[in-house]
């Protein structure tokens, strides 16, 4: 099937290979050995009083006291042997290929299961090290495909192997010819433990990629910021500063078994939004946007091109006076638990300032770029309303929205609707027309005594809301008629299923 | 200043008057269990929970008469390039689905609906908000409609 020009590495020639040897101690297999310890170093003297009724004894003393020592050793030895035997299996059974079509998963010993995505419907590609994977050099490969939990992964693989088979796999299913030259090995002298550290230390493991460079860089003292002016901060200093002087002075101290608890979440949240976003990068590649973050467990996803499907550009209001923004954005591949380094960040760009929003937005949106996306940009992000490119809410709208009716507006470009809203709380929401999935236009009795009206640009779940609340109901109808128009064509039009394939490739 | 929206593209296809049957019965069943029900509370003397309960039931006999009208407001266009649907009467609501953005549609029968012979068509596409429901299709034509539809929607299949 391959040419004989491929350049694919071993992991992704289409036959079947297993994961990392350490898998299983890796996926679970650690904490069931030092549970099983911890039981059997608390309960031991218990047990062996209960069992045998000796006290003070060691138990192999027992045991040999009564000539017990082989049975009970070939015991241990059998449970200890089974238990092995288990993890053996079932990293033998757990095979994954990567071929032309899909990446495909079988596990299971007993139950087997066969998991397949196909590669051109990748939403994304997530290259996630959890700590202790990565003390000995593993790494999580997860390809996602569209739909909640969907998608393929591969726990743990080598790490050097985890990032070729990542390329290959994108490669794959962008469509491209495969012309470009093998990756060099990744190994090199200086031994194991060099290599080791070498791999800590790095952010970015691919030597193919080794170019990549983030666009934008967060300084330590921003990042602090950000969060010291966040909501959650503010509402945790209130918290304290009321609750803290209550409970001294009407001596309740019982409400701290409710404070507490609340507190610390909060506080966890705090210090994982820190330690996540601490060595944020964000780089554009051959294979669409590649967004890595994390200190200790790292996570490093790359999104094809035509995969983001709404992103929102937000300031709170604290984060005015230093003109500090957010962008996130809504995928396809949503997955049910938001915990844990594993599951695809929504989050583009953690906090940054205008020229990083510039930059990022450039390489999540490409289609946006232009003479005059930089206008329509500044004014969606800073614009106050009045005739600065965006159409703007009637004044009588002020009745729904008091401050930011002058600013609640929207624009249609070749390629996206753009909706800005929020005057203390700015926001500028981006949809791509390819992306979406259907168009409404709604009107409530108050809006209609307004003669006002609703729009909603349906796109995939996520953090963005894509609701464009006022806008005149004339206005609106024409805005509903130019927007179903236009998902229709730009929809046609779009062959980002296969990014990279030139156009006698692209199958009819 | 009152404007009422009114997507004038061509003419509505309307969903059988058989429906209003349909929703009627559902209303007038609401009406009365919570009629039943705020009756009950009067007599436990619960007042607070009795008067809740008789407003909803006074609501749902509201409703109930503005069923025939409500259903007349469904309404379905089948467009070059996509769907046009719409519904409510208060609450107004037009959605504008493209055939390729499908990802599948369900064919739904109530017990009522089906001692009617009507059926109900839902459309799914990869957005949860599209929410799309036709209801009241007349049995053979929510089938015809449905394998239209589709056929449609594999001829002009686009990624997500």
């Amino acid at each position: 099937m391959s040419p004989s020009g491929d350049s694919r590495g071993p992991l992704a020639d289409g036959e079947w290979h297993r994961l990392h040897p350490a898998t299983p101690l890796l996926r679970g297999g650690i904490a069931l050995v030092a549970i099983l310890g911890g039981l059997i170093a608390n309960f031991r003297d218990r047990f062996v009083e209960f069992a045998v009724g000796v006290q003070e004894d060691d138990p192999l003393d027992v045991l040999i006291g009564r000539g017990l020592l082989l049975p009970g050793l070939l015991i241990a030895i059998g449970v200890v042997g089974l238990g092995i035997l288990g993890f053996y299996l079932s990293w033998r059974f757990h095979q994954f290929r990567v071929t032309d079509e899909v990446v495909e998963v079988r596990s299971g010993i007993l139950f087997r299961t066969q998991r397949q995505a196909r590669l051109d419907r990748i939403q994304g590609v997530n290259l996630v090290r959890p700590l202790l994977p990565r003390l000995i050099g593993a790494a999580r490969l997860e390809v996602s495909v569209a739909g909640q939990d969907a998608g393929v992964r591969l726990a743990y693989l080598r790490s050097a192997q985890a990032d070729g088979l990542r390329r290959d796999v994108l490669t794959l299913a962008s469509g491209a010819k495969r012309q470009t030259a093998p990756a060099a090995s990744a190994d090199q002298a200086g031994g194991v433990v060099a290599q080791r550290i070498g791999e800590l230390l790095a952010p970015e493991l691919d030597p193919a990629d080794a170019e990549v460079r983030s666009v934008v860089r967060i300084p330590p003292l921003r990042l602090i910021g950000s969060i010291l002016l966040s909501e959650t901060t503010v509402i945790l200093v209130l918290v304290l500063a009321i609750g803290g002087p209550w409970i001294v002075l009407s001596d309740s101290w019982y409400a701290l078994f409710g404070i507490l608890p609340a507190l610390l979440g909060m506080g966890s949240l705090v210090f994982n939004r820190f330690t996540r976003s601490l060595r944020y990068t964000i780089a554009g590649t051959p294979n669409g946007v590649r967004i890595g973050y994390g200190l200790l467990s790292t996570s490093n996803q790359t999104v094809p091109p035509g995969r983001i499907h709404a992103v929102s550009v937000k300031q709170p209001l604290l984060w005015r006076p230093a003109g500090w923004w957010q962008i996130t954005m809504n995928l396809a591949s949503g997955s049910a638990n938001q915990n844990g380094a594993g599951t695809p960040a929504t989050t583009v760009l953690p906090v940054g300032n205008r020229a990083d929003v510039e930059r990022v937005l450039a390489l999540v949106l490409p289609t946006l770029s232009g003479p005059d996306a930089e206008g329509v940009l500044r004014a969606g992000l800073e614009g106050t309303g009045g005739a600065d490119g965006f159409i703007n809410a009637p004044e009588r709208a002020r009745w729904l929205r008091p401050f930011s009716w002058r600013r609640t507006g929207f624009t249609l470009t070749g390629s996206a609707l753009l909706l800005r809203s929020g005057r203390v709380w700015r926001s500028l929401v981006i949809v791509p027309q390819a992306r979406l999935q259907s168009v409404a236009l709604l009107q409530g009795p108050v809006r209609r005594a307004l003669g006002l009206a609703t729009l909603h640009a349906h796109t995939v779940s996520g953090p963005v809301s894509t609701r464009l609340d006022v806008v005149d109901a004339d206005l609106a109808i024409s805005l509903f008629a130019d927007v179903s128009a236009a998902a229709v064509t730009s929809g046609a039009a779009d062959t980002t299923h296969r990014w990279n394939a030139s156009p006698d490739q692209v199958p009819a | 200043m009152a404007r009422r929206i009114e997507v004038t593209d061509g003419p509505w296809r309307r969903v059988s008057p058989k429906q209003v049957g349909v929703e009627m019965v559902g209303g007038i069943v609401m009406t009365l269990l919570t009629a039943l029900a705020a009756a009950v509370a009067f007599l436990l003397d619960i007042p607070m929970l009795g008067a809740v309960l008789s407003g909803v039931s006074l609501l749902s006999l509201v409703m109930v008469l503005f069923v025939p009208r409500r259903v007349r407001a469904y309404g379905y266009q089948l467009r070059d390039d996509d769907l046009l649907f719409r519904r409510g009467l208060l609450l107004q609501r037009f959605v504008s689905v493209p055939y390729g953005r499908m990802q599948l549609i369900d064919i739904n029968r109530g017990p009522l609906a089906r001692a009617l012979h009507l059926s109900e068509l839902k459309f799914v596409t990869a957005a949860a908000a599209t929410g799309v429901t036709i209801p009241g299709l007349p049995e053979e034509e929510a089938e015809r409609l449905r394998d239209s539809l589709v056929q449609l929607a594999e001829s002009r299949r686009v990624g997500l």
